[in-house]
């Protein structure tokens, strides 16, 4: 509307739009302040668990059995890890916390890295190189997506019991390394380094190895540090596969002995001493989340892929 | 699919490959083939003769009672942890979509969850819902609600559900979050100046768009309650009480490992791969959606 034409308007106007902007504003503002307290709301339930498990780790058996656990910490903490760390507890007195959490690392950095290693070597000879079979191969490591060790439990044990491979890190290991997921991850990225790359380390002379560590390795950096994040986290979570083979106590893994702690759930379990150890079992992967976190999401969302 | 500029060689390829393969075939078609060649014969109770038997396992087990309740509990415990889990995470990332400042400190916040192991995340919850020692656990039971997770199967289902779904919001809020962010907002702002309400806006706007997003969390979600909760069933309840939540999986492990009855549990190590072929497929075909929007 031509506002000369009507002086009217022009006068009103102003003033409408001035309390519409402000309705508008405070309207927003509310919004705003209700997503806030729905997120720390969220924040605080996702949290409370933990908060708690750490508050029972900081008071002694007795109090927890007895069913008064308070909401604030106690003076108990040092007893308790110190517990956990040295000599493990539950009345079936598990191994030690320390010797656990040894054994977890290892697990857990040696998926993580086996799987990187076999499977940038097998993304590489996909993508670099043309040989019969090639796809074959590949549709060979594809399918393993579909294979998880839950559906085929009793005879991957078999095969670990013919090997001989019970009881020890092979066996653990080993089956656990290889992995569909970041070959596919690996084969595309490889995709994307261009054909200049590998015309100009021909023409310098450099064979398929040497162009393996000096250009597509270093390359692949970003790629690794997201995969090892996201692959640390699945080995140290292992869970059924550690319960079959391992049944030797100075090789449990924490996740397993912790739940082999609490037994049937009773209340006259050593409540403090198993908190105490649930902080140590949960802490190294949070901590690789929360120290990675940029590296995390960008693994997260990649692997999907 | 191929480099136009690649390495000549055979042999090489091959040893590079070599290890993945190997694997994979020692540890994964060898055990595979072998659970469906053992789920076509049955072993006598001593485990001396083996007697081929066609396809009567497959039929024992989808006729067996226990089979049966154990697909029920399974297909309640999967859409209870999905429902949830979607539910709360994407309420949540509604909200953190709306700031924008702090939306990075609200993510850090919510995300960690993620690397609890799902036994540790069940000893977390056990430790609040336990009837005598547990904060929650003793509340609802003062508060007249006989609360016992280890006497009442509902219970426990919902003990197990809650375990679960915790540890799965964390990564259902980053790709929902990743999904309302890549909406334009001028598709929202012309919806707002067309007089739509926030409510509104959200039905016809944003859910559509978030589509292909759900969809795809709806079967990572649910893969991940069908094969990755075995801790947590394992460490909370064993299945208990009576069978209430015994799960397929669990089910398989319950009568390959403790019952050693091999025919019977290759059989339905059978029938889960169908499935996970049947799920994976899905998840394949979310994707490219994924892509394509």
């Amino acid at each position: 509307m031509d506002a000369t034409a009507n002086p009217v308007a022009m006068r009103t106007e102003p003033v409408r739009d001035d309390a519409l902007l402000r309705a508008t504003r405070r309207r927003a503002l509310l919004s705003r302040l209700l997503a806030h307290g729905a997120l720390i709301l969220g924040v605080l339930i996702v949290a409370f668990p933990i908060y708690m498990t750490l508050v029972g780790s900081t008071h002694d058996a007795g109090t927890i059995g007895r069913g008064d656990v308070p909401l604030l910490p106690g003076a108990h903490t040092v007893e308790n890890y110190a517990t956990a760390w040295n000599e493990g507890g539950g009345r079936s007195h598990t191994t030690p916390a320390s010797t656990m959490l040894v054994n977890s690392l290892i697990m857990a950095v040696a998926i993580a890295l086996g799987k990187i290693a076999i499977s940038i070597l097998s993304a590489y000879a996909v993508v670099f190189f043309s040989f019969p079979g090639r796809m074959l191969a590949f549709w060979a490591i594809f399918i393993t997506l579909m294979l998880p060790v839950e559906v085929r439990i009793i005879p991957t044990f078999q095969v670990i019991v013919d090997l001989n491979l019970g009881n020890t890190w092979p066996g653990l290991v080993i089956p656990l390394i290889a992995s569909a997921t970041a070959t596919l991850l690996f084969r595309q990225f490889f995709l994307t380094i261009p054909d200049e790359f590998v015309e100009a380390a021909k023409i310098d002379g450099a064979g398929p190895a040497r162009f393996l560590k000096d250009v597509v390795l270093p390359l692949s950096l970003t790629n690794i540090a997201a995969l090892f994040v996201i692959l640390f986290i699945y080995g140290w979570n292992q869970y059924l596969w550690p319960l079959l083979i391992i049944n030797d106590r100075s090789m449990e893994t924490i996740v397993v002995g912790l739940s082999k702690m609490i037994g049937r759930g009773d209340a006259q379990n050593e409540w403090n001493t198993i908190m105490a150890t649930a902080v140590l079992a949960l802490l190294p992967p949070v901590l690789v989340v929360a120290l990675m976190q940029r590296w995390f999401v960008r693994g997260l969302t990649e692997t999907e892929k | 699919m191929q480099r136009k500029v690649i390495f000549r060689g055979r042999l090489l390829p091959v040893a590079l490959l070599l290890p993945q393969l190997a694997i994979t075939f020692v540890f994964f078609f060898w055990p595979a083939g072998r659970a469906i060649y053992q789920s076509l014969l049955r072993e006598d109770a001593f485990g001396l003769s083996q007697e081929f038997v066609g396809l009567e396992n497959f039929q024992d087990v989808l006729s067996d009672p226990n089979w049966v309740n154990a697909a029920l509990n399974s297909v309640v415990f999967s859409g209870c942890v999905a429902g949830l889990a979607l539910g709360l995470a994407l309420f949540l990332a509604v909200q953190a979509d709306k700031s924008l400042r702090g939306v990075t400190v609200y993510r850090s916040l919510l995300i960690w969850p993620y690397a609890v192991a799902p036994a540790v995340s069940a000893v977390l919850w056990l430790f609040l819902f336990q009837p005598q020692v547990g904060m929650i656990g003793r509340w609802l039971n003062a508060a007249g609600f006989a609360w016992d997770y280890r006497l009442n199967g509902t219970h426990a289902m919902i003990l197990i559900v809650i375990a679960a779904a915790w540890k799965q919001i964390a990564y259902n809020f980053i790709f929902f979050l990743a999904g309302l962010q890549s909406i334009p907002a001028s598709v929202l702002e012309a919806a707002a100046i067309d007089g739509a309400r926030p409510a509104r806006r959200f039905w016809s706007i944003i859910f559509p768009l978030l589509s292909p997003t759900t969809f795809f969390l709806l079967i990572v979600n649910l893969t991940y309650a069908f094969f990755e909760t075995f801790g947590i069933i394992h460490a909370l309840t064993s299945g208990g009480p009576g069978q209430a939540t015994e799960t397929l999986i669990y089910k398989v492990y319950v009568d390959g490992v403790q019952n050693l009855n091999l025919g019977l549990s290759s059989a339905q190590s059978v029938i889960l791969m169908v499935l996970v072929i049947a799920l994976t497929a899905f998840q394949f075909r979310a994707v490219e959606k994924k892509v394509h929007y």
